[in-house]
């Protein structure tokens, strides 16, 4: 909603995917819970744009990674529910693999000390 | 799995709805839990989630397949214009369905007649050998390709080797009877060479097809065609081996042909061997001319060096056979050429008429929408402002015209289906060896020409309309009218082009049409109003001596002239205006011997009886006509026709000279009478003719007319019976009236030029239509200007003038291009024409007249309109 967010999340569209898939290893969520769990993981530094989170979802269902139910929410409220299929985990482990390996990558060119690999100086 | 998603879209909206309603929930709950008041605390739960709107709308973009989308919609957009002028979708799918249809139909009869390879063996091989006389003077076009003497091609087969075989054909006829009387009945049929199937590659489809040693003078076998088999033996299959009678004498069926084998023509009923119940002597005769010879190239052997070859032989064949008509040369022509020789030309004539047709049905539709995207224009100029894409906007424009092509083509389909049909059956020269049906490549055809009608037809208008710069439209108010000015000249360009293919077809009808009635009017020379004509033939045991048969014709003609309403009779062989039956070379006897290498004159050879013609009022120039006492076992006499004595004896009295016709042995022919000429066949240049007294034993190929007070079909039974009385295993055919076998030798004249004219008749309507539509836009547009020039005080006779100057320029530029253009056209049909010159001056006046007629009138409703406009109320308008 704020101007100056709009380059993050822009920035963040490749990624949303692999963070929807990411938080329902934790159990099957809906939407609302998605983008809470999101939020807070990431100390409210990314906020969900619900523009993308929703058609995010409906595309991960097209590709068979997530399915989806309708249920009762916590609060006694319908709502749909997402689980992460088979083939919804192997796509997050690959795509978890080539975020490491990107995130360190871009570490080694910014010249970062990166915990873990930086022990050894 | 994007249509599941495309389909699906409605669903997953639905459920998006949904789950923001709960995402709402949820955020709301956990608002109120923060403390807020329910109010606020939905707010915030708003605020949070944004645009529910945008949300939806980017899952449903996510679900659709973009072009398909604006596809479908540009679709609905051009059904719902379309239904909203139903008077202008009707005329328009009317135009495309007739144009369409008839295109369609003209294509599957040239598909299958000229396109198609013949249904045989590899039909590329097979060719047509005839006899070709190389002298000019005798080479009226029917000696380019005659037919070869029995003696010619028994050489030409034995000492070739350019082909792998070569066949015989001969016309023939026969009474067919059973074995135990039933009713007899004369069928067409054909004398094939033994080898003939074989080279074809064609075999019996029950049974065989002949062997060698029944291609004999005595041979006894015959095959019946499928339609024979069908319908005088009821398909049963125990008739082949068994005998039927032909002309009385028993023949057994060894096999019958396939049911698609029409060749050479469908009337054909069955084939006998080739020598079968021919005289020995006639088969070893280089001069009898009667036979069409067929052959199979070697492959690897080229057409020119197997003729060559021929060639040699039958020059030979020429040298040795002084003075008789034996050719000199061979010619030859494709198979497929050979059957379709006739009707290629007309066939292509109509199918240009028929594409010349098609171009102005496009143009009109094309017209049509012209007009109506001027409603559009400004829509479409704000959308091309706005950014949207040249293409896109074009697709829309052309989705009216594909529509209406679409519809328009599934209907001209169907139509062409039944129009195939009729036109099969209305001509009767059409080679049938092909079946004619409409297939997979006449149905590919029509949807390809779906689609470049719509092309043609939407292109235009849509360019037009979708152009840019379109800044311009958007700041015009209606009244400068600036923006129309190019879709106005755009219209009459249509116009001029639609104009001018419409005199094309004028011209082009005009010319066919005063060709066939100079054929129809053309005089025979003889009567030919109420006269009844029959064919017979007295070939059966009865009729073994001249006596016999004299005795019969002689008994026959007495009985008919009894009854009541019989005016004359006359018995002959071939009557004028009905072909040109048999002709032979002759010699003047009293005249110098021809020199040796000069091929003797000919001249058609015809029996007639004593009171043949006083009863067909050919006049008597000289001499006598011939009476009882010419006949078997008097002196030979013979009677010619005026033409005759002109060509042959110039200055001197033919009377009493005497006449030698080689083929029938050293007789001498007095002649005793000299008769006014007639015609063979009408549109055919006269020819000279010769007659032989009837009662010379004649038993072939008879023919009986009867003239009568009235209708010469209500004497046909009673003179049928008269038959039937005398011999009732007699068949009698071809009971024709001499009108209607005139009629049916023009058929096919008189189809191409009423065919053409119809086309041509069409596109004037749409042509007028056109100009009508045009001239009405024009007018509306300037209806302000028209205003403004009567409250300046111009008289009404001037506006109208200036009205109908803008729409008639157009016409007159259509009519000097279509002009122009027929001169060209012109060359097609010359070959068609029968005494009518290409640039006949009243079909050019008549066509100029017609045209300016109706555009004239097409032009003066509008335009009498707008010089009736009260200038108030135009000016008010705006």
């Amino acid at each position: 909603m704020a101007k100056q967010n709009q380059p993050d999340v822009e920035m963040l569209k490749g990624t949303l995917d692999m963070m929807i898939l990411r938080t329902l290893v934790g159990g099957d969520a809906h939407g609302h819970t998605i983008a809470k769990v999101i939020e807070r993981t990431s100390e409210d530094v990314l906020e969900v744009e619900q523009g993308s989170l929703y058609p995010a979802l409906h595309r991960l269902e097209d590709r068979g990674w997530v399915s989806s139910y309708w249920g009762v929410s916590e609060n006694n409220r319908k709502a749909k529910f997402y689980k992460l299929t088979a083939a919804g985990r192997k796509q997050l482990a690959y795509e978890a693999t080539r975020w490491r390996q990107m995130t360190r990558a871009i570490g080694l060119v910014m010249g970062e000390d990166l915990a873990g690999s930086g022990g050894g100086q | 799995m994007s249509w599941r998603k495309f389909f699906g879209r409605k669903r997953a909206d639905a459920d998006l709805v949904e789950e923001i309603e709960s995402y709402i929930a949820e955020e709301t709950a956990e608002n109120k839990a923060r403390g807020m008041s329910e109010q606020e605390a939905m707010r915030r739960a708003r605020i949070k989630f944004g645009n529910p709107s945008a949300v939806r709308e980017s899952l449903w973009r996510q679900n659709t397949i973009p072009l398909f989308d604006n596809v479908v919609r540009d679709l609905r957009y051009a059904l719902r214009t379309l239904r909203r002028t139903p008077g202008f979708t009707l005329i328009a799918i009317g135009v495309m369905a007739l144009c369409i249809g008839a295109t369609t139909s003209l294509f599957t009869v040239v598909r299958s007649v000229l396109l198609k390879p013949l249904p045989f063996r590899d039909p590329d091989r097979l060719v047509m050998v005839y006899e070709h006389f190389r002298d000019p003077s005798i080479n009226a076009q029917q000696f380019n390709y005659n037919p070869v003497a029995p003696g010619d091609f028994y050489d030409w087969r034995a000492q070739t080797h350019g082909f792998e075989d070569m066949a015989v054909l001969r016309y023939s006829n026969a009474t067919l009877t059973g074995e135990r009387g039933e009713l007899p009945e004369q069928v067409s049929a054909r004398g094939g060479s033994w080898n003939l199937f074989p080279l074809l590659g064609v075999d019996a489809a029950i049974g065989r097809t002949f062997t060698e040693s029944e291609d004999r003078p005595d041979g006894n076998a015959v095959m019946l065609t499928w339609s024979l088999f069908e319908r005088r033996f009821g398909g049963d299959r125990s008739i082949v081996g068994k005998q039927i009678h032909l002309d009385g004498k028993p023949h057994t069926v060894v096999g019958i042909l396939p049911s698609w084998f029409n060749y050479p023509d469908v009337k054909v009923q069955l084939w006998i061997p080739y020598q079968s119940g021919m005289p020995p002597v006639v088969l070893q005769h280089h001069d009898f001319h009667f036979s069409t010879v067929v052959g199979r190239l070697r492959s690897g052997v080229s057409l020119e060096s197997a003729l060559s070859q021929v060639s040699a032989v039958q020059y030979r064949l020429h040298l040795a056979n002084q003075n008789a008509p034996v050719a000199e040369d061979v010619a030859s022509r494709t198979l497929s050429d050979d059957l379709a020789q006739n009707v290629k030309k007309p066939l292509t004539v109509l199918l240009c008429a028929v594409g010349c047709m098609l171009l102005i049905g496009c143009l009109n539709v094309a017209n049509l929408l012209v007009a109506r995207s001027a409603a559009r224009q400004r829509e479409l100029a704000l959308r091309s402002t706005l950014g949207a894409p040249w293409l896109t906007l074009i697709r829309g424009q052309l989705m009216e015209s594909l529509l209406i092509s679409i519809a328009g083509g599934a209907a001209g389909i169907l139509l062409s289906l039944g129009a195939t049909r009729w036109l099969v059956s209305a001509w009767t020269n059409l080679p049938t060896a092909q079946s004619i049906d409409a297939d997979g490549t006449v149905l590919a055809f029509a949807c390809v020409l779906i689609f470049a009608t719509a092309l043609l037809a939407g292109l235009l208008p849509a360019l037009l309309s979708t152009r840019r710069g379109s800044l311009a439209v958007l700041q015009a108010s209606s009244r400068t009218a600036r923006s129309s000015q190019s879709r106005t000249a755009m219209r009459k360009t249509l116009l001029t082009v639609e104009i001018a293919a419409t005199v094309v077809l004028l011209f082009g009808a005009g010319l066919l049409l005063k060709s066939f009635w100079r054929l129809r009017s053309t005089d025979l020379g003889c009567v030919t109003e109420n006269v009844l004509t029959m064919n017979y033939s007295l070939r059966s045991k009865q009729y073994d001596t001249p006596e016999k048969a004299n005795a019969f014709n002689e008994k026959l003609l007495e009985r008919v002239r009894a009854i009541p309403g019989v005016r004359a009779v006359a018995l002959g062989s071939t009557l004028p205006g009905t072909g040109d039956g048999e002709d032979d070379i002759f010699a003047v006897a009293e005249h110098p011997p021809t020199p040796p290498g000069v091929v003797l004159p000919d001249a058609l050879y015809r029996s007639a009886d004593p009171g043949f013609f006083s009863a067909l009022k050919i006049p008597l120039m000289n001499g006598r006509f011939f009476s009882s006492d010419d006949r078997t076992g008097r002196p030979q006499t013979i009677i010619i026709s005026h033409l005759l004595a002109q060509q042959y004896f110039s200055g001197e009295n033919p009377l009493g000279k005497h006449l030698r016709i080689p083929a029938f042995g050293d007789d001498e022919y007095e002649i005793v009478g000299v008769v006014g000429d007639t015609l063979y066949q009408i549109g055919r240049p006269l020819r000279p003719i010769m007659y032989l007294p009837v009662l010379h034993g004649k038993l072939d190929g008879l023919t009986l007319a009867v003239v009568t007070a009235s209708d010469p079909l209500q004497i046909s039974i009673p003179v049928q019976k008269q038959f039937a009385a005398l011999d009732s295993q007699l068949a009698v055919s071809n009971v024709l009236t001499l009108q209607q076998i005139i009629e049916r030798s023009l058929g096919n004249a008189s189809l191409s030029a009423s065919l053409v004219l119809s086309f041509a008749v069409l596109s004037l309507v749409l042509a007028s239509v056109g100009l009508y539509g045009v001239l009405s836009y024009i007018a509306t547009q300037r209806t302000g200007e028209i205003g403004i020039r009567m409250a300046l005080g111009a008289p009404r006779q001037q506006i109208l003038s200036l009205m109908l100057g803008d729409g008639l320029r157009p016409a007159i530029y259509g009519l000097l291009l279509g002009l122009a253009a027929s001169a060209g056209a012109i060359r097609l049909i010359q070959s068609m024409l029968y005494g009518t010159q290409p640039l006949d001056p009243a079909v050019i006046v008549t066509v100029i007249a017609t045209l300016l007629v109706v555009a004239a009138i097409a032009c003066l409703i509008p335009a009498w309109k707008s010089s009736r406009i009260d200038p108030m109320v135009a000016l008010r308008m705006e």
